[in-house]
């Protein structure tokens, strides 16, 4: 039994170190960048083609705030419904179907849309919203399923209503996987934006698939390394919140 | 869709195979990086953060971004296009799940087993060898299935970089706007995730030692 509990202190420790080194990974890479973009010439392109970037940076930020905060509020909805009342049986089926949908690539989600959509940057959030649903639901309906049922018993038992229960048991037990789940949609919702400079949508995809097309490692990079630091900055930040969901 | 498919059939059939081809070559040199990766870091403890949290930055980066940063670095080799720079960047995806799966997998094998490994006298390289690989087994291929699965998907996205595979399908019905062609692009990247992803199931069950299974079924019953 001692060497057991001395095996969790130090898995406890090792969790406080891993995030740590996770930051230096983060600063190194931004590092290596900045030395780079400095030596290469890449900086003083970004800054004469800074209103250009900056207006594509704008379209990428709208691209994923609007299909995310959809993406968010269905999600959200979807697994809490999934994980009571009358859709409860179906969950298993419907979950099913949710995996199958993520084996269709992102390109063909954002390809299909425009099928249907035309170009422009509506059937970009439609296709950004729709892939980013799927972990965000997946991930709520594992959370309220993984808070175990002796502790929705026991909020019963002191009388608490459904609502009492969802509020003070439920939610704060799903949380951490819901918090991932979120997080895994951002990251992903940020680099599937970039590809809908393919149909239209305009963002920081415009300046990579350009650049490929020319060859042109600044053109590509000036689009790459702020689509590349978003997705870091977005995973980093909601790493640290969910670290203090996980705490307290 | 099915007409498109059975008018091009045999582009289909070459797409996928070019697509299966490259997702097994870039899987199968992930392993062979990852997997002693995992288990170096599972006997040294201290590197097991270093070594998961790289693995973590580099699957956060997008796919389009990190064909996009890799250029400058492979085009001086002259592959900076091409199956080349697809391939490594699927290899530096699958090092994640390879890395982390195979870690989890050697450090979840029961204590007592390998205390009574240790109090055999086995070394280190025999533990691994006669224990604790055979046990973590299925852990480890659950790891490079996932990294499969994920490298179907993003290997579609490697055509505008220039690589081979079903994403041929799906950029020319972009360009051409052409939605039976993008739904045969997808369907086939689909059954295909779902089709290795079985196999992959079968042989995580296949490779589950046998008295893992009847101790499972005796705790059951």
């Amino acid at each position: 039994m001692l060497k057991m509990r001395g095996a969790d202190e130090h898995a406890g420790k090792k969790q406080g170190r891993q995030s740590r080194f996770y930051r230096r990974f983060v600063l190194g890479f931004i590092l290596v960048m900045l030395i780079y973009g400095f030596f290469s010439g890449l900086f003083g392109y970004m800054w004469e083609e800074r209103l250009d970037l900056y207006y594509l940076l704008q379209q990428h930020i709208y691209l994923v705030g609007i299909s995310f905060t959809l993406a968010l509020l269905i999600g959200l909805f979807t697994g809490l419904f999934l994980s009571r009342g009358p859709l409860e049986k179906y969950q298993n089926l419907i979950m099913y179907f949710v995996g199958l949908g993520q084996t269709v690539p992102s390109l063909a989600v954002l390809a299909l849309s425009m099928t249907f959509l035309g170009v422009g940057s509506r059937p970009a959030v439609l296709a950004l919203t729709v892939y980013s649903v799927l972990p965000i639901a997946r991930n709520t309906l594992a959370g309220f399923n993984s808070v175990p049922p002796e502790l929705i018993d026991a909020g019963r038992g002191l009388g608490l209503s459904p609502l009492q229960i969802l509020i003070h048991v439920e939610i704060p037990g799903a949380i951490p996987v819901i918090m991932a789940g979120i997080r895994m949609a951002l990251v992903l919702n940020i680099g599937t934006a970039a590809l809908g400079a393919l149909i239209g949508a305009g963002g920081l995809g415009e300046q990579i698939f350009t650049g490929i097309s020319f060859f042109n490692f600044n053109l590509i990079l000036s689009g790459a390394l702020p689509v590349a630091l978003l997705a870091l900055a977005a995973d980093f930040f909601l790493r640290m919140i969910e670290e203090q969901f996980n705490s307290g | 869709m099915i007409l498109f498919l059975l008018d091009n059939w045999q582009q289909a059939l070459i797409l996928t195979a070019e697509h299966l081809l490259l997702v097994a070559a870039a899987t199968a040199i992930a392993s062979l990086i990852g997997i002693p990766l995992g288990i170096i870091i599972s006997d040294r403890q201290n590197l097991a953060p270093l070594v998961l949290d790289m693995a973590n930055v580099l699957i956060t980066i997008p796919s389009i971004a990190l064909f996009g940063l890799m250029m400058p670095v492979l085009a001086v080799f002259n592959m900076g296009l091409g199956n080349v720079p697809a391939v490594v960047a699927l290899i530096l995806y699958s090092q994640l799940p390879i890395i982390r799966n195979t870690y989890t997998g050697i450090k979840e094998v029961d204590p007592e087993v390998v205390d009574s490994a240790r109090g055999l006298g086995l070394s280190f390289s025999e533990q691994l060898r006669e224990v604790l690989i055979p046990l973590s087994l299925p852990v480890i291929i659950a790891g490079v299935r996932i990294a499969v699965v994920m490298n179907i998907g993003i290997l579609t996205i490697g055509v505008y970089i220039g690589s081979d595979g079903l994403g041929h399908f799906i950029q020319r019905g972009i360009d051409q706007a052409h939605r039976e062609q993008i739904m045969a692009g997808a369907l086939l990247v689909a059954l295909l995730a779902i089709l290795v992803e079985l196999i992959f199931y079968r042989l995580e069950h296949w490779l589950k030692p046998e008295g893992l299974k009847a101790g499972v079924e005796d705790e059951r019953s």
